[in-house]
């Protein structure tokens, strides 16, 4: 693996997403799950367990979106034409669930804004589940632009790796409902998140596996030395995550799950890119590399030395900001 | 004309409705911000509870806009890539990391306060809060110049060079200082701070005409009038500057501006018009009202000062002239307004008229100010149809043309997308106001 600001840039990206795809993810699923709750009460705790880091959260989506504007700009702009339709699905998804938690508070019909929370946090995770399964099945690029058509993003991989987005996304849900609740619905949460935490793992070993059929270069890895070393440790940590997320519920932690759950949640991403690299877009009729893909040298050092001078302060006052809300969600109280 | 099924169109129609509508709300968000960090620094010094007062019932607006701003922000980002994505790539070393930065520095900053600003109010002391909701008013400050900057990149590209259909930046500083951004940036945050200054004014008018908590309402009142008396005469200023700048830099959206055709002779003066029929066909307007040398006084601050007219330029490098035209027109007559109407209401002030008991006798000033709700939002729009609009038919002016920058799409998906974000946007819109106005009518009570 050549080092090389391109490569950097990857990473930084690649973190991002990981930190937007943890802690959205985790409101996601918090969304999904109130769906399917029936006391009303229940729900208000859900959506107010969200309430002040929602947006945070969702703001690292567009830090995502911008920097991969930024440093990938080929990469973002075949991307997004090429997942059009679950690009704005999404979006839409997105704009329910936000506006539903504020409409929630000033409207008299809770219950009809519980449900666009929920089925805009579902629609939000579906679509996100389709355009990663879109990518990850291969997008038609000749010459840097996206030749293919509006529906190639649906595929029967597409399909598992959705499943595996929206269950994942239910797993961080439940582990972050066990940490902010009490009595019956934490209850209830270690219960489900034991189910949702196997599927997990099941549907995950399931999308790395159809990866390693699909793309030969990624298989190949398993089998040639050195790079097997690297490639099967990853996979190894995050089962290894997986049974401490296990060993967290069965033993009742509360914070526990939700802490190994991110990790598993890295490690398993991890994986993934280390055995597709070096191919951004898994390529169907010519591949698109990192390299290809990045912005002039000059724009990639400055945005380095930006985003490096930003990065800590913005963690600093992020964990600032979780530190004034710790501890369980009780019923209005601002 | 193209054909209105054109997938190009449909992906500009759609850009254009959705900034429309996304530009509505961060300008009350940046300016009532700023706002509440000024109640909130007043109560803390002067320890009077109207000021915090003041504080939690804006705050209730405030969050209720900001959420529709938040969610019709994310789209735009995106619609870059999904709609746009040969400008993505032509303009993305430039274009992009500056949004990246918008994100960075600008976003997680007034995302994050915003929490503490929010449900804070019980959990940090009140001096953390005021410094969260200053964190806030700055973050979304700073987005404004990050995103106008960009913007601005777009009207006066610097700092690279065009080569294989992609801009490649030679310079980190130069695109973000492009010439364009200082009247750009200054502009659209003082533009902020005028609708903001109505809003506010607005809401407190109609209570002041009810004859409702008039010692609340007099209180905001009379805050935004005295913010006016700088700000609306400052906007004309910077308007002023922008026209020229513009001037220098696209003179085919000047000409489109005013109806400006021909490049005036040495020694004559270019007229300004008033009011014009623009006829692109004939290159000329049908027929127009006009100020003899208006235009050369207005640009070059000289009776006979050369102005390119449109003429100059071949017709595909012209942009559409009605729109520009009108909307210029529309801003900028509302803009005088503005500035009347703060005259009018300081001469009210200053007879002694701004007091409880005989405000509400002030029908007339009162209802003024209600209007200039809804239409410092007009002057805001018009403002940018005539700027955007007039950078046509380019989207990197004089670098490439908005018709070659689209994504290759068919245009059914388009045609949806733009079908479903209006229905969608109308719905939020109306809902926002229903829910708005429940707070404005409960009014600082229910707020406390």
């Amino acid at each position: 693996m050549e080092f090389s600001l391109a490569v950097v840039w990857l990473v930084i990206i690649g973190f991002f997403l990981l930190y937007y795809s943890v802690s959205d993810g985790l409101g996601l699923g918090v969304g999904i799950l109130c769906l399917f709750s029936r006391r009303d009460e229940d729900r208000k705790v859900m959506m107010e367990s969200l309430g002040y880091i929602w947006h945070t959260n969702q703001t690292w989506l567009v830090v995502v979106g911008g920097m991969l504007f930024g440093a990938f700009p080929v990469f973002y702009s075949t991307l997004f034409s090429a997942l059009y339709v679950p690009a704005v699905l999404m979006l839409l998804g997105l704009i329910f669930r936000g506006i539903s938690i504020d409409f929630h508070e000033h409207s008299r019909s809770k219950r009809l804004w519980a449900v666009t929370f929920g089925a805009g946090s579902l629609v939000a995770a579906i679509a996100q589940g389709f355009a990663l399964g879109g990518l990850l099945a291969g997008i038609h690029v000749k010459d840097g632009r996206f030749v293919g058509g509006v529906w190639d993003w649906v595929s029967p991989l597409a399909f598992l790796v959705t499943l595996g987005v929206v269950i994942g996304y239910l797993m961080l849900g439940t582990n972050y409902l066990i940490l902010k609740t009490e009595g019956d619905l934490q209850r209830r949460s270690f219960r489900l998140s034991f189910v949702f935490s196997v599927l997990t793992l099941i549907l995950s070993i399931a999308v790395y596996s159809w990866m390693n059929l699909l793309y030969p270069h990624a298989a190949h890895k398993w089998i040639s030395s050195p790079a097997v070393y690297y490639v099967s440790v990853l996979p190894f940590l995050t089962g290894l995550g997986f049974f401490m997320v296990l060993r967290g519920l069965y033993k009742r932690r509360e914070t526990a799950p939700l802490v190994w759950n991110a990790i598993t949640v890295a490690l398993g991403f991890g994986g993934l890119s280390v055995s597709l690299y070096p191919h951004m877009m898994p390529h169907v009729v010519s591949p698109v590399t990192v390299e290809q893909a990045a912005a002039s040298p000059s724009t990639l050092i400055f945005m380095f030395v930006v985003t490096g001078l930003l990065l800590p302060v913005i963690l600093f006052y992020t964990t600032y900001t979780y530190r004034v809300f710790r501890g369980k969600v009780k019923a209005q109280e601002y | 004309m193209e054909a209105p099924f054109d997938p190009v169109m449909l992906s500009r129609l759609q850009f254009a409705f959705t900034a429309m509508f996304h530009i509505i709300w961060p300008v009350l968000t940046i300016g009532l911000s700023l706002y509440l960090v000024l109640v909130e620094a007043l109560w803390l010094r002067t320890k009077n509870d109207g000021y915090y007062r003041q504080a939690r019932f804006w705050s209730k607006l405030f969050i209720l806009n900001f959420a529709v701003g938040v969610v019709s922000g994310i789209p735009m980002e995106f619609q870059f890539g999904t709609n746009w994505s040969v400008f993505s790539r032509a303009g993305g070393d430039i274009f992009g990391h500056l949004l990246g930065f918008e994100a960075t520095m600008a976003f997680m900053l007034e995302a994050a306060f915003l929490g503490v600003m929010v449900w804070g109010w019980k959990r940090v002391s009140p001096g953390m809060h005021l410094f969260a909701t200053a964190m806030v008013a700055f973050g979304s400050s700073l987005s404004a110049f990050w995103i106008m900057s960009a913007n601005a990149w777009m009207q006066t590209p610097a700092g690279g060079s065009f080569d294989k259909g992609r801009f490649v930046a030679a310079s980190n500083f130069e695109p973000i200082f492009n010439s364009d951004m200082p009247w750009a940036v200054s502009h659209m945050w003082v533009a902020c701070l005028e609708v903001t200054i109505f809003v506010v004014g607005g809401i407190s008018a109609w209570y002041l005409l009810k004859n409702r908590r008039v010692d609340f309402f007099l209180r905001s009142f009379k805050i935004v009038v005295i913010a006016a008396i700088v700000i609306t005469p400052l906007q004309i200023y910077l308007g002023d500057g922008s026209g020229r700048q513009v001037a220098k830099t696209q003179p085919t959206k000047l000409g489109a501006m005013e109806a400006h055709w021909n490049t005036n002779l040495p020694g004559k003066g270019a007229s300004w018009n008033f009011l014009a029929w623009p006829n692109k066909a004939k290159q000329d307007n049908d027929w127009a009202i006009t100020i003899p040398n208006g235009l050369s006084l207005l640009l070059t601050r000289s009776l006979n000062g050369r102005v390119k007219g449109l003429r100059d330029f071949p017709i595909e490098d012209q942009p559409p002239i009605w729109l520009p035209f009108y909307s210029f027109r529309i801003m900028i007559g509302l803009g005088f307004l503005f500035f009347f109407l703060t005259v009018w209401t300081l001469w009210a002030w200053r007879k002694g008229r701004l007091k409880p008991g005989i405000i509400s006798e002030q029908k007339k000033l009162l209802i003024s100010w209600m209007a200039a709700l809804p239409m410092s939002y007009v002057a805001m729009e018009a403002g940018w149809v005539s700027r955007e609009v007039g950078r046509q038919p380019w989207v990197i002016y004089g670098v490439l043309r908005t018709q070659e920058a689209a994504s290759p799409l068919p245009a059914y998906p388009v045609a949806s997308s733009l079908l479903i974000f209006a229905g969608i946007y109308g719905v939020l819109f109306l809902l926002f106001l229903l829910f708005a106005s429940y707070i404005v009518y409960r009014g600082p009570e229910a707020a406390e």
